[in-house]
C-alpha cells in the first residue's frame, strides 16, 4: 500500500456548502476508486501568500489517502484542474517518515514552533529536549522529538552564527 | 603560566572561537520534514523568502534538500511566498 497525500485550496467566496461539497466530491472520488483515506483534514481559513486568482484566502484540505499503485493520481490531478472551486493542489507520495511524522503529528508528539523571544531561554531548552529524546527511545524504534521546540533552541544560536558570518565577510 | 591573570592583551583573545555548527535533523534524528508548517520552516529562509545556504543553516546536504523541496512546495500552497520582504 502505498500513502499519499493530497493538499488543496479551494476559493472561500464560496458558501460554505459548496465548499463541503466540493471537499465531498474528491472523498468520494477516492473512496470510489478503491482507496483508503487515512485522515482528512480541514486546515479552515488562511490567508495566502500571494494572491491567486486576485483572492487573497483560502480554505485549506489534506486528504491522506492510500492506494495500491497511482493510477489515481492523474485522475485527481486532472479533476482538480477542471473544478473551477479549487485553486491549487499538490499531491505528494509519502514514504514511511511522512507517514510516521503524520501519525506522531495527530497523537500530538510534535510540538508547535515557539517564537524565540529571547537569548536567555534557549540555554534550558537543548538539556530538556535530549531527556526527552532518550524518554522517548524505548517507546518507539525512531525517535519522536519535540522536533520544533528543539529546533527553535537551535534557530535561537543559527542566528547567530549567521551574523557572526556576515559580520566576518563584510570584513 | 598562561592563564595568569595579569597579563593584559591588546585584543580578547576569546574572539574568533565560534560556536560549532551542526545539522539539527541529524542531531535530533527528524527524518520527514513537513511542507505543510511555514513557522517550521521560516527558520532556513531569509528576510525575503528566499532559502539561506547549507553554510549559514548548519544542514547537511541531504536534509538541505529536503528543506529547500518542502519550501518549495510551501511556496507552491501560497503558505510562504515567493518574493516578499520584511518577512520576520
Amino acid at each position: 500500500m502505498r500513502h499519499y497525500e493530497v493538499t488543496f485550496i479551494v476559493d472561500s467566496v464560496l458558501s460554505s456548502d459548496e465548499i463541503e461539497a466540493t471537499s465531498k466530491v474528491y472523498q468520494d472520488m477516492l473512496v470510489g476508486e478503491g482507496a483508503n483515506i487515512d485522515h482528512i483534514d480541514e486546515m479552515g481559513l488562511r490567508q495566502l501568500a500571494y494572491p491567486i486568482n486576485n483572492r487573497t484566502t483560502g480554505i485549506y484540505y489534506c486528504f491522506e489517502y492510500s492506494a495500491e499503485n497511482g493510477d489515481l493520481i492523474s485522475k485527481i490531478d486532472l479533476a482538480m484542474r477542471r473544478d473551477e472551486r479549487v485553486m491549487r493542489s499538490l499531491v505528494i507520495k509519502l514514504d514511511k517518515y511522512g507517514v510516521q511524522y503524520n501519525d506522531d503529528k495527530r497523537a500530538g508528539k510534535i510540538g508547535k514552533v515557539k517564537k524565540k523571544s529571547s537569548k536567555d531561554d534557549s540555554k534550558g531548552k537543548p538539556s530538556r529536549n535530549k531527556g526527552l529524546a532518550v524518554k522517548n527511545k524505548p517507546a518507539k524504534p525512531a525517535p519522536a522529538v519535540k522536533k520544533p521546540e528543539v529546533v527553535a533552541a537551535a534557530a535561537v544560536t543559527a542566528p547567530a552564527v549567521e551574523t557572526a558570518t556576515a559580520s566576518k565577510e563584510e570584513e | 603560566m598562561a592563564s595568569r591573570d595579569d597579563i593584559k592583551f591588546l585584543s580578547n583573545p576569546k574572539i574568533g572561537n565560534r560556536k560549532k555548527k551542526y545539522c539539527r535533523f541529524r542531531k535530533f534524528g527528524i527524518k520527514h520534514i513537513d511542507y505543510k508548517d511555514p513557522d517550521f520552516l521560516l527558520q532556513f529562509i531569509n528576510e525575503q523568502g528566499k532559502i539561506l545556504p547549507r553554510r549559514i543553516s548548519g544542514n547537511s546536504l541531504k536534509y538541505q534538500r529536503k528543506v529547500a523541496i518542502a519550501v518549495k512546495r510551501c511556496r507552491h500552497l501560497a503558505m510562504l511566498p515567493f518574493v516578499t520582504d520584511l518577512l520576520k
